[in-house]
């Protein structure tokens, strides 16, 4: 039963195997002048100012979270549409009352304005 | 001549298929790469690539040799673990969901039946989605690790895009997925065999899914050029405010490896949207049976060629959103859009087998 999924250990045996011989191969044979200042940060060519993992739009964690939500409803709906010729009328309304109830959360989020960006 | 025993020859064919598609996979990315500034420069009115070799065809091979000798530099204060962690994981998971693309059918050699294909799983699609999602990670972590401010906005930016589109991605796909009934690659293609008989003026065109989802198709795909970070979404990169976003640190090997995994991940959607929608390797097939194998995989690599020769157009063509857009655009359009695309198909399905 898991047969199919041995051919994909050994793609990713290989695989791993190719990134980890590339990246180490271009850090081994590229040259290697270094300078404190070519060591620095990018900062447009000047020395870079305060601390570079500064405060960030909190926006960025509302749409993780929203992600998780509407995502996990995504992966609900698979298994149910691949099975969703036998189920026919049963699994329209129920999966109908699913996604209405989805809706809407998603359409209070908006009305919130959880979506907009720039608030 | 020896014999092998039935273990031995699944472990020695996944080998040899491994292989071979891994040598077809990395030389047609460094020929996109080519194709791509050939393309765009014949868009802009230029030559393009023309120095090195015939119409510059050993470009992609000088580059990935001046790659290799390039100065690697990580800067100061970078957290290195991770920092040569996020590299390593964009190849891994680019390459990786390559495994269960079916390519071609499949055919008999010395009592076996090989399919062209790594490994038929019957979760392929959900395999697919799960390891290029994985991606995302790649991208926070480098952007993270870099210990500079302009790989830290394209990091998360990348992130916030990334995971926004990957709910349409996911939701234009499930249209399909009922008519087909299956999750498995191949299961869906062949599901898509033959033509619309009997339906009057349609009965010429082949029974692709397109015909019956093109919406879901459009969501798809746009969801898919968001997802790599295409243009014209291509945020995470905007070099006229981001320097180079997440891999603004990264030089030599690393920074191409963080191309390389995006040209890969170009071809996965592709062959997804041509497996799904597109039929895959469906086509005329005809002769003897050598070319009955080889048939099929021309065709998919045709349909492929394609989808690539779109993505390669639409950045010739359209300018940048802007961020704002274009989270409005995947979260208050693509996502009811989406939604809506599932009821109606539910409906019109159990109308039709009811």
């Amino acid at each position: 039963m898991l047969q199919p999924y041995i051919p994909i250990l050994i793609q990713f045996v290989i695989v791993a195997a190719l990134g980890g011989i590339i990246i180490g191969a271009s850090a081994f044979v590229g040259r290697k002048p270094r300078t404190r200042e070519k060591l620095s940060p990018y900062e447009c060519g000047s020395l870079p100012v305060g601390d570079s993992r500064g405060r960030f739009s909190i926006s960025f964690y509302l749409v993780g979270m929203l992600f998780i939500l509407f995502d996990v409803e995504a992966v609900f709906l698979y298994p149910w549409a691949v099975v969703y010729k036998e189920l026919k009328w049963l699994g329209f309304i129920e999966m109908f009352v699913y996604i209405l109830i989805l809706l809407a959360g998603f359409l209070y989020v908006w009305k919130k304005g959880a979506l907009d960006w720039t608030r | 001549m020896t014999t092998f025993s039935d273990t031995e020859f699944f472990l020695i064919e996944t080998v040899i298929k491994i292989a071979i598609v891994m040598f077809v996979l990395l030389t047609a990315i460094a020929y996109l790469t080519w194709l791509e500034r050939k393309v765009i420069a014949h868009i802009q009115s230029r030559w393009g690539p023309y120095l090195v070799g015939p119409h510059g065809l050993l470009q992609p091979l000088a580059d990935g040799l001046k790659f290799m000798f390039k100065e690697d530099i990580a800067p100061l204060e970078v957290d290195s673990v991770v920092y040569w962690l996020a590299p390593f994981l964009a190849f891994l998971m680019a390459f990786l969901s390559i495994a269960v693309i079916p390519f071609g059918t499949s055919f008999t050699l010395a009592g076996h039946v090989i399919q062209l294909q790594i490994t038929d799983l019957n979760v392929g699609l959900l395999f697919v989605f799960a390891v290029t999602s994985l991606g995302v990670y790649s991208v926070a972590l480098a952007g993270w690790s870099s210990n500079s401010k302009y790989p830290l906005l394209g990091g998360l930016r990348s992130s916030a895009q990334m995971i926004s589109y990957e709910i349409s991605l996911s939701l234009g796909v499930i249209g399909v997925l009922m008519i087909a009934g299956t999750l498995s690659l191949r299961g869906i293609v062949d599901q898509q065999a033959g033509l619309w008989a009997h339906s009057g003026l349609f009965s010429l065109l082949p029974r692709w899914n397109f015909f019956l989802q093109p919406l879901g198709f459009l969501i798809y795909f746009t969801a898919a050029i968001a997802e790599t970070n295409r243009i014209p979404f291509d945020l995470p990169e905007g070099e006229t405010e981001l320097v180079a976003g997440f891999h603004t640190e990264y030089s030599s090997f690393k920074f191409a490896i963080f191309f390389m995994s995006e040209y890969a991940n170009m071809v996965t959607v592709s062959a997804i949207a041509t497996l799904l929608f597109f039929g895959g390797w469906l086509g005329p097939s005809f002769g003897p049976y050598w070319l009955q194998v080889i048939l099929p995989v021309f065709w998919f690599c045709l349909k492929l060629f394609c989808f690539l020769f779109f993505y390669i157009w639409v950045r010739g063509t359209l300018p940048r959103f802007r961020y704002d857009q274009l989270m409005a655009f995947g979260w208050k359009f693509l996502l009811p859009l989406g939604l809506l695309n599932i009821l109606a198909t539910s409906f019109i399905v159990a109308w039709v087998h009811s």
